[in-house]
């Protein structure tokens, strides 16, 4: 069953499209996570589906009701994290707790269980101002807020932007206890590697999502043959690259370059190594890679010709 | 009237090969020390690589080395000054750009780099020339005019760079300033970076993109106020045994 309906989708502020005929469906029980960067138009599409913002144009319905005219329904049966910090800064962290349940005419006892393992960590800070706590603190109270009325579903918006790689770490395993909960989740992130910890991930950018799919058969997808290898200047290679003549896309990942060859490597590969040779590149670990998901990014808009940035 | 002061350098440390250099750096908010006796020193013209989880102390030790607080004890040259005693011309000779605040929004591309020269006192006919040159070298000649809310992010961020770098800082403090941002922009971003450090220009920046972290000369982690790990990319996977920056930061702060 869908939990979430989405056809034809389209919101503009003025002269800004920020949502472009998007559509798409998400099935009980799984993680679908909306990645982009920034203005990509990740936050609108959640004001829509959370019933806080009316589309101009398409339909969206949530457990089958239309975010139009049946959004107190639907109200009842979703969580929503939003973007920006948005509990009672002037708040204890248990008041804001027991404000959501109450709100919500459950109590914190009612779901306990369902929040347990994080407000063990918020427990010493109970009685602390919610607008006093650090940034990952905040966040894990913004979730149990959002999760005390058990919805059915749970929207999270950027959860881990600005947050450190173990908290993020640590955030993701919270997200996978929540699934197996059976609780729907849709969320958005700007980094690329936390898409593969989605059952399906949408790439939105300016507005549509460019490709949707599980994160397995993207990476299946991918158009090209990546190469990765090791220099001392990646920084001098990239601007001697502009000139290298060959059919592919080149970025700096880390300590190495990759090559996206958009011709057979047998003979892009030698063609390739002649040019670094003759430019007296020194380079080592030369070979071809899996691509993973940010891979993929590049590759598609890339190719998309993409000028408008 | 304006009253002209005489020119005199008092930079000390002129021929120094650093352009940070901190010693015992401390901060205390109360009973809660946020900064705890850093020290370290960054080559002119390197890239430094700032990394630390939330609330580890890197927002306190950086708006202490952009001279903006006054540390507890400890003290620090910046761009030869004093941190102390020379907080005003420590500010005239960096620059910084940060993800949260770069920008007006409701002014055009030229009136925020106009409006951020003239703070800076850059003379008008020099800082035209600047400018210009700045927005050939984005491509963005054609968009002078075009209001800030209305650009992409990716040009934002690329366009508050360089509006950070007009008034030709000998470091620049670079606090996120890719979060947020699609690959291929960051990875435009970290050109940019490049071709200031290549010019001479010190880069003290912070990132939670791991990857990022690989660009650095080199690399330090923040733990509880504390730097205990600085040193090349290659030499801190060596030191933990392992393959990525991403792995270093996860053992060094878990344990």
């Amino acid at each position: 069953m869908s939990v979430i309906r989405v056809e034809n989708l389209s919101k503009s502020y003025g002269k800004v499209k920020a949502l472009r005929q998007v559509g798409f469906e998400v099935a009980e029980g799984e993680i679908f996570g909306v990645v982009g960067p920034d203005g990509a138009g990740k936050s609108t599409l959640f004001n829509i589906l959370t019933t806080l913002l009316l589309p101009d144009t398409g339909n969206a319905y949530v457990f089958d009701k239309d975010i139009r005219k049946d959004y107190l329904e639907i109200r009842k049966h979703i969580g929503y994290l939003p973007g920006t910090f948005s509990l009672y800064p002037d708040l204890t962290v248990e008041e804001n707790l027991i404000f959501f349940a109450t709100m919500y005419q459950s109590s914190i006892r009612d779901n306990m269980v369902l929040i347990k393992p994080i407000w063990k960590q918020l427990l010493p800070f109970k009685k602390r101002f919610a607008g006093k706590l650090s940034g990952g603190m905040k966040q894990k109270l913004a979730l149990c807020c959002a999760l005390i009325h058990k919805p059915s579903l749970l929207f999270l918006d950027e959860p881990t932007t600005g947050v450190d790689p173990v908290s993020r770490k640590e955030f993701w395993e919270i997200l996978r206890s929540i699934k197996n909960q059976g609780i729907t989740v849709v969320v958005s992130t700007p980094y690329m590697d936390e898409a593969t910890l989605c059952d399906r991930i949408a790439l939105l950018q300016e507005g549509a999502f460019i490709k949707m799919d599980s994160p397995a058969n993207i990476i299946n997808g991918f158009q090209g043959n990546l190469v990765t290898l090791q220099t001392e200047d990646i920084f001098s290679l990239l601007n001697l690259m502009q000139h290298c003549g060959l059919n592919c896309t080149f970025y700096p990942y880390g300590e190495h370059l990759h090559v996206i060859f958009y011709d057979s490597l047998e003979t892009a590969l030698p063609k390739f190594e002649v040019f670094l040779q003759e430019n007296n590149v020194t380079y080592q670990d030369i070979r071809q890679i899996d691509p993973n998901i940010e891979d993929c990014f590049i590759s598609i808009v890339e190719k998309g010709g993409d000028a408008s940035r | 009237m304006k009253i002209r002061i005489p020119f005199i350098s008092q930079r000390s440390h002129q021929e120094s090969p650093y352009s940070i250099e901190v010693q015992e750096l401390t901060k205390c908010f109360g009973n809660f020390t946020a900064v705890n006796h850093i020290n370290f020193n960054v080559r002119k013209g390197e890239i430094f690589g700032f990394l630390g989880a939330n609330g580890a102390g890197k927002t306190t030790a950086i708006r202490m080395l952009c001279s903006l607080l006054q540390p507890t004890s400890g003290s620090a040259r910046i761009a030869g000054y004093d941190l102390t005693t020379q907080p005003k011309l420590i500010k005239k000779h960096i620059g910084y750009m940060s993800q949260k605040f770069s920008l007006y929004d409701d002014l055009t591309i030229y009136e925020n780099m106009q409006f951020f020269g003239t703070i800076y006192g850059i003379p008008r006919r020099e800082l035209k020339d600047r400018i210009y040159a700045s927005l050939e070298q984005l491509n963005l000649q054609d968009k002078s005019n075009a209001l800030v809310y209305s650009i992409p992010l990716g040009w934002k961020q690329k366009l508050a760079f360089s509006t950070a770098m007009l008034h030709r800082p000998e470091i620049v403090f670079l606090d996120e300033p890719t979060s947020g941002v699609d690959p291929i922009v960051r990875r435009e971003f970290w050109n940019l970076i490049y071709e200031a450090a290549s010019q001479g220009v010190t880069i003290f920046v912070t990132t939670h993109y791991m990857d990022e972290a690989e660009y650095c000369g080199r690399v330090s982690i923040m733990s509880n106020g504390q730097l205990k790990l600085i040193g090349t990319p290659t030499e801190l996977k060596e030191e933990m045994g392992v393959n990525t920056i991403e792995e270093v930061f996860v053992k060094f702060v878990e344990r």
